[in-house]
């Protein structure tokens, strides 16, 4: 396995590579270092000088991929991509265009962002799992017609009516909880359930259903007929076997997500004044900050790679037959 | 009452009826409190206000530091030698660190004193000499702690010894010291650092002696010591380069040299641009490490304000906390008339600030931060557009009133018209629209009357503005009310108001310049024009057709050039936009701040200036040039009067709109009178801390029974459920499961 993970490591450099040249690329295509300096500096009395010095400064003067006027190795190591990606490969992200640390504001910021996530992750795993085995002992029955219909129509609503449906009801007319806002160590507590609830609840749609059909189709196989005519109950058929067997597609499912709990939720940290991952990505995009904008991109790529090897391994955890090789 | 209200839940002891709920409880702390309190229970009571920020700030240094969102902190804890009278209108300046408002002398080329009122040509530079009150303290900073034989603790600190330091509370110990003159002369040179790029600088560089060639000097000293420390960030130490326009005199005076006359400089020393900066914080943050760590002076404003920034997290919270050094100031005990009736006068001869701490809380929505403010966790709101309705109904003469369920909340509102202006330009460097020639000029002024913005003010500001004759605001000294302040080009007199000139006539000019029915007649094609704008949600669509529908009451053809924002700036830039939608917040209370935004010499495509239509007639440059240096008084006016006319014949801009604020206050907040110009406003502000604590728990009682309701539901639909399950343990399979298919 050792080797395994070693071998996909490998493979995972030259992606991490064609993820930070397409976002150079993209990011750069919308926005010149000028825009970027001028953004930065301010809209009043911004003196061409004063861009230079500013991009100057940041390294944002020289070209951005290639550099035809440096010669030998020069003309690929004297950019703005080699000059700032390198350092990301050992998890250096330096400073922002804003002159912060990025590495200090992402380890402020990801326990809100995993506060949220996780506890969302978790019971929005085993309550999507309950209801779809709940539909799935009922399947066939107006129940189960019903229950698809429902959740059809909860996946078929916005995240955001959920949002501001769940602040009005819960925060403003209920007085249960805070409507947004956030704080530290257990006193988080209280901020996160609203939101928590949200999650979970505009989650049970789609992952249900998706979890129903997983359990339905593990119903009509020969293991369950055969569980059946050796005389078990209905539930002991559905959770010793049913279950057992229909983890394996759930638990790669949710196991590839895993890593990236720490990426945020861009909307619900946004709504909630959680101060997160997700919203530190949004409000580097809006202020053209390109330091932020490509170490969480580097910081996805690398998580959701490693989401993937997570799948693999779990793989051979779940189902015995399948070896890494 | 009904059944519901009935069990309400009381929000305070852990008692049975609320067991299920034990939780939720234990989450609140079973206290006195309301459960969706969202602030710590040491602080119930508190003499704390309550606001928030929507974005963080980028930079809290005082050379930097220049929009609005920024200006909130530095206003407080910064303190310029000026400020602006809180209650006196139109805006007056009084001394805040400083003797008395410097009166300028003037000298000659030769530096013979000449007279006040010595022609502008025979000026060579203004000198203003300011003298700082003594006893004034810095708040308590690490920079200031010094040992026992008064030696800096903490000076030239390496990267090791900040090994466990990771905010300024980490330091044992801290210190002040007397602010001196000293200090205004280093942040004055400060804004030449090749590292802080201050905004002003290009601007300063043409007024302040000697500053331009000063930051020339210390790019190439800074240059050679950053080379000589292996490139990285050094410490310049700016007292060894002096500044012809800035020295200190003794302690507590210092000197600001001008070339020529530029009386505005008065308004500049109102600003935290020209706040003190003691050059041992300045080091104490420059140290090897400080950066890495976000210790730097761009995040740790260090003054000798009212209030001094104690938490620094823009990722969730700051807070402003009293400073214990804050030297004595009172409330003003003078104001305009009508300000004693309105309660203003109050707190008259108080010593300030009243507010013992502000906390700013990370809100980036407007929904949830509205909502809050209902429940009463913060002070005061602005109203945006999607609870307007629910706070204030306009009246048919546009005056607002608030609605029942907000006056029976004990809400007041204050509005207040902004010294800033949001209008439509023409690019007067584009061959169709643009130009000085009659054609043009007819075909600008026909648009200007076609453009109904009272109908904009109405549908995209809920009301929130008021139509723009000319350039300046009210408020500002050059604004002309009534009949003789109006524009006539676009408006007539009628009804003891103004009124838009019609369509007919608007349709004549059209026809008159040449474009009869929208129709060109020397080429017989329709005429088509651009608007260029940076627009993207669905509002920005009702607006962009609301602007298409204008131009089609004169049957010209409005095509909307939308890019993003960069490409939209490039376009201003070059002088490649034709119809453009721009705005100004007034720098100063000066109507230089506003006529300058037509004057010549600052076009934005030739001259990289803030003239964004590139407006250029030499008439209105040369009384610009007259009028800038001039006292207010009639003659200024007279000049004023005719640039504006200028301005309005050429119709370089449709007018627009002058912004107007509305701002709800809690029954606990004083009265306040809004300041458009002043940046320390916190200072002046007075809660009653103990009516707003009974009020948030009289509205937030916690209501329980829907809960409570769901969890019954629930219980109750478990039972038949179970009996469901239970039965069909056994039963055959359905007919899919044995077919195979799902």
């Amino acid at each position: 396995m050792l080797n395994y993970i070693l071998r996909r490591a490998l493979y995972a450099l030259p992606i991490l590579v064609g993820v930070n040249v397409i976002t150079f690329v993209l990011f750069f295509v919308v926005n010149t270092p000028d825009d970027m300096a001028r953004m930065q500096l301010g809209m009043k009395h911004v003196t061409p000088e004063a861009v230079e010095q500013w991009k100057q400064e940041r390294g944002y003067d020289k070209p951005v991929i290639y550099n035809g006027a440096s010669a030998g190795m020069g003309k690929l190591t004297d950019t703005i991509f080699y000059d700032k990606s390198l350092r990301l490969f050992v998890f250096d992200f330096g400073a922002s265009d804003a002159g912060r640390d990025i590495g200090y504001d992402i380890r402020q910021r990801m326990w809100a962002s995993l506060a949220l996530a996780i506890p969302v992750f978790i019971i929005g795993l085993l309550t999507n799992i309950t209801v779809a085995l709940l539909i799935a002992f009922f399947r066939a029955t107006y129940f189960d017609i019903i229950a698809v219909v429902t959740l059809v129509v909860l996946m078929s609503i916005s995240g955001l009516f959920y949002i501001i449906a769940g602040q009005y009801l819960v925060g403003k007319l209920l007085h249960l909880v805070p409507i947004s806002g956030y704080d530290d160590g257990l006193n988080a507590v209280k901020f996160v359930i609203l939101p928590v609830l949200i999650g979970v609840i505009g989650g049970i749609g789609s992952g249900s259903r998706w979890y129903r059909s997983i359990f339905l189709e593990e119903i009509g196989k020969d293991y369950v007929r055969t569980a059946r005519a050796k005389g078990l109950p209905e539930s002991a058929v559905l959770f010793r076997h049913v279950l057992k067997n229909a983890l394996i597609p759930i638990l790669t499912g949710a196991v590839v997500v895993l890593p990236l709990l720490f990426m945020g939720s861009l909307i619900m940290e946004s709504f909630f004044g959680i101060p997160g991952l997700g919203s530190y990505t949004i409000d580097a995009i809006n202020t053209q900050d390109f330091a932020v904008v490509r170490s969480m991109v580097f910081l996805g790529s690398v998580l959701y790679i490693l989401g993937l090897m997570l799948t693999d391994i779990s793989y051979t955890l779940v189902d015995p037959r399948v070896r890494l090789n | 009452m009904s059944s519901a209200a009935s069990i309400r839940g009381k929000g305070r002891a852990c008692s049975a009826p609320r067991a299920v709920l034990l939780v939720a409880a234990a989450l609140a702390g079973c206290s006195e409190r309301p459960w969706n309190d969202p602030y710590p229970a040491s602080d119930a009571g508190a003499n704390i206000v309550y606001s928030s920020f929507e974005e963080r700030p980028k930079h809290l240094d005082p050379a930097r530091s220049y929009s609005a969102n920024e200006v909130v902190f530095t206003g407080q804890v910064y303190e310029p030698p000026l400020q602006y009278h809180y209650l006196k209108r139109p805006y007056t300046l009084t001394p805040l660190t400083a003797e008395a408002v410097p009166t300028p002398q003037y000298l000659d080329r030769g530096g013979r004193t000449l007279p006040a009122d010595a022609p502008d040509a025979e000026v060579a530079y203004s000198v203003y000499e300011i003298h700082i009150r003594p006893g004034i303290h810095y708040q308590p900073h690490p920079a200031f702690a010094r040992d026992a034989d008064g030696n800096p603790v903490y000076r030239d600190l390496s990267s090791q010894d900040l090994a466990n330091i990771y905010s300024l509370g980490d330091f044992t110990h801290t210190g002040s010291r007397e602010l001196v003159a000293a200090d205004y002369v280093y942040q004055i040179k400060r804004l030449a650092h090749p590292r802080v790029h201050s905004p002003i600088l290009g601007l300063m560089g043409e007024y302040i002696a000697g500053l331009r060639d000063y930051a020339a000097e210390l790019a190439s000293v800074y240059g050679e010591q950053s080379a000589a420390a292996g490139g990285g960030p050094v410490y310049l130490d700016l007292e060894r380069y002096p500044l012809a326009g800035a020295e200190t005199v003794d302690r507590y005076t210092y000197r600001i040299k001008v070339n020529g006359k530029y009386p505005q400089l008065l308004y500049w020393l109102a600003m935290p641009f020209f706040a003190p900066v003691p050059p041992e914080v300045d080091r104490f943050h420059s140290a090897p490490g400080m950066e890495e760590k976000n210790l730097t002076l761009d995040w740790y404003p260090v003054g000798t304000g009212p209030y001094m920034l104690t938490v620094n997290n823009p990722n969730r919270q700051m807070v402003l906390e009293r400073n214990p050094n804050f030297h004595e100031e009172f409330y003003p005990d003078d104001g305009d008339p009508g300000d004693r009736e309105a309660g203003l006068l109050g707190d008259a001869g108080r010593r300030l600030p009243f507010i013992d701490k502000v906390v700013f809380s990370l809100e980036k929505e407007t929904i949830p931060y509205w909502n809050k403010f209902l429940q009463g966790y913060y002070d005061t709101s602005g109203i945006s557009s999607d609870s307007f309705d629910q706070a204030v109904r306009m009246g048919p003469g546009g005056e607002a009133t608030l609605t029942d369920r907000m006056k029976e909340k004990g809400i007041s509102l204050r509005t207040a018209v902004g010294t800033s202006i949001s209008y439509t330009g023409f690019n007067m460097i584009d061959p169709v629209i643009g130009g000085y020639g009659e054609r043009q000029r007819l075909l600008r002024q026909a648009i200007s009357i076609a453009l109904d913005y009272e109908e904009f003010i109405s549908i995209f500001t809920n009301g929130r503005g008021i139509p723009a004759q000319g350039p300046i605001p009210p408020g500002i000294f050059g604004h002309v009310e009534g009949e003789p302040g109006v524009n006539p080009y676009v408006y007539g007199w009628a009804g003891g108001g103004p009124r838009r000139r019609s369509l007919d006539e608007a349709r004549r000019l059209l026809a008159e310049a040449g474009y009869a029915d929208g129709v060109d007649a020397g080429t017989g094609k329709p005429l088509v024009l651009n608007l260029d704008i940076t627009a993207g949600g669905p509002e920005d669509n009702a607006r962009l057709e609301w602007f298409r529908k204008q131009f089609e009451k004169l049957n010209i053809q409005l095509v909307i050039r939308n890019t993003d924002y960069n490409r939209f700036q490039d376009k201003m830039r070059n002088g490649n936009a034709q119809i453009f939608m721009w705005g100004w917040n007034a720098d100063y209370p000066d109507p230089e701040n506003f006529l300058f935004l037509l004057y010549g010499p600052n076009g934005k495509a030739r001259h990289n200036g803030e003239n964004a239509a590139n407006y250029a007639n030499p008439e209105f440059d040369r009384l610009f040039e007259q009028m800038r240096t001039m006292a207010d008084g009639p003659r200024r006016q007279e000049l004023i009067d005719r640039m504006v006319d200028l301005a309005r014949r050429d119709a370089p801009w449709i007018w627009g709109f002058h912004p107007k604020s509305f701002v709800l206050y809690h029954a606990w907040s004083s009265p306040t009178k809004p300041n458009l110009m002043a940046n320390n406003l916190l200072k002046y502000r007075r809660i009653d801390p103990g009516l707003r604590a009974r009020l948030r728990d009289e509205w937030n009682q916690p209501i329980l029974w829907p809960l409570l309701l769901a969890i019954g539901l629930l219980l109750a639909a478990a039972v038949p459920a179970t009996i469901s399950l239970l039965r069909r343990q056994y039963r055959a399979p359905a007919a899919g499961d044995r077919a195979g298919t799902p």
